[in-house]
This record gives structure tokens, C-alpha cells and sequence, in this order.
């Protein structure tokens, strides 16, 4: 079961999960991650821009390479573009598989590469200002853990 | 007429999130039909390009035709 989508209003995470596990059934565990937005350093709202020819191409192709590298029986990944506020989900990624560590890796890999590969540009409002979110060091080299050769 | 759509600062750069400029055109005469900040921005590697939502290996080889999209992609800043 795979169900990737791009959403522009609020969701509920756990309205997803429910179904997602009862859509894989003989599953041996379910993994989920809900990203949602800080409340801190005076954040008033987030927005995501996307580019539709290549954001949910791109989702679909990390899909494909989740599951060629894990034994995934489902995968649900949902991510919020627009303008969002502190305490709003921005993403969910929900793993099903046969075994643990298939769906925490699964999970762990795919965060990765949204949180720094996937096309979405992001600016924060702070004081009334927009200000556009500069790539951060860190997110790049989570996501160097997946390209070391092994 | 080519359209072209300005991705994340770009679009301040700009002025707008998008622009209709003559077809055809290449490289060349998308830097010059563009604010002189933006153009120089464009020749930073790190910044992409996309005719149709596929990308352009080698920037400097551009053509689009009419009816084509460009975008122009700053690094991202993920979600």
C-alpha cells in the first residue's frame, strides 16, 4: 500500500495512520514520524512553496528507492505546502513491514531526504518579516549517512 | 511566449513568481531580459534549471520554445 500526496491545508496524522496499517494487513510493525512546525525563536508561521513538475515526481521517485532499499510491505508519506503555524503538522511518514527495522530505516530515510533533497523552498515570519531558510549543514550530512559506501 | 517561474528568493528577486518572455529563447536572452541581480544569481552552479520539469545539465545550452516553462530552482531549503 503506497500513498503519497502533497497537501495545501491543515491534516490530522492520526486519521492517516489508522487506515494505512489496516490496509497492510499481516504486518510484523508500523513506524510514523509527524514533522510539525516549532514554536520557537518568535516563528509565527511557515510557508512551503513547492513546483509541482518536480516536488511530487520527486516524492514518488524516493518511494521507489524506500522501497528498493527496505522490505516494506506500505508506505504513506504527506507533506504540507502553503503557510502553516507553530504547532501544525508539515509531514508524516508512516512505514508498514514484516520486521522493525525495515520500517524505522524506512522512515529515517525518507526524512532525510526530504529534509534536504526533496524540492520544497521554506521561509519563516517572524516579526512580521518573511525570511527565506537557507540549507543547513546538518541536513546535508544526514543525508551523506545513506551515500557511504558500505 | 515561454514562461518563466521564479522558485523560493528567486521570486523576490524577480518581483514576481513568474514572467512571459518571447519565444525562442536561450540562456543569453533569458539573463538579459532579467534584473542584473538575478541574472548574475543564475550563474551559480547551485542554482538549477528546469524546461517542462526536467532538468538542464548544462545551463548555458538553454533553448526553449513557445509554450515552454522555465524554472529556475535556488538550492532547497527542504521540508
Amino acid at each position: 500500500m503506497r500513498d503519497i500526496r502533497l497537501l495545501d491545508r491543515l491534516f490530522i496524522p492520526g486519521a492517516l495512520i489508522g487506515p494505512f496499517t489496516n490496509a497492510n494487513p499481516g504486518l510484523g510493525g508500523v513506524c510514523t514520524f509527524v514533522g510539525e512546525v516549532r514554536s520557537d525563536n518568535g516563528v509565527e508561521a511557515l510557508e512551503l512553496t513547492h513546483y509541482e513538475p518536480l516536488t511530487l515526481p520527486g516524492m514518488h521517485e524516493l518511494a521507489d528507492s524506500a522501497f528498493a532499499r527496505f522490505d516494506l510491505m506500505g508506505l504513506l508519506m504527506v507533506h504540507r505546502v502553503g503557510v502553516m503555524h507553530p504547532g501544525e503538522p508539515i509531514v508524516c511518514v508512516s512505514a508498514a513491514a514484516r520486521h522493525r527495522r525495515d520500517a524505522i530505516g524506512a522512515v529515517d530515510f525518507c526524512m532525510d531526504h526530504l529534509k534536504s533533497a526533496a524540492w520544497f523552498w521554506k521561509r519563516e515570519k517572524r516579526s512580521g518579516q518573511w525570511h527565506w531558510i537557507e540549507p543547513r549543514e546538518q541536513d546535508r550530512a544526514d543525508l551523506a549517512r545513506w551515500h557511504e559506501p558500505i | 511566449m515561454v514562461t518563466v517561474v521564479f522558485l523560493g528568493k528567486l521570486a523576490d528577486l524577480a518581483g514576481a513568481p513568474s514572467l512571459s518572455l518571447g519565444a525562442p529563447l536561450d540562456w543569453a536572452g533569458l539573463r538579459a531580459a532579467l534584473p542584473k541581480a538575478l541574472a548574475e544569481v543564475l550563474d551559480d552552479p547551485r542554482n538549477r534549471v528546469a524546461v517542462n520539469g526536467v532538468l538542464v545539465a548544462d545551463k548555458a545550452g538553454l533553448r526553449a520554445g513557445a509554450g515552454d516553462e522555465i524554472a529556475l530552482l535556488p538550492p532547497v531549503s527542504g521540508g
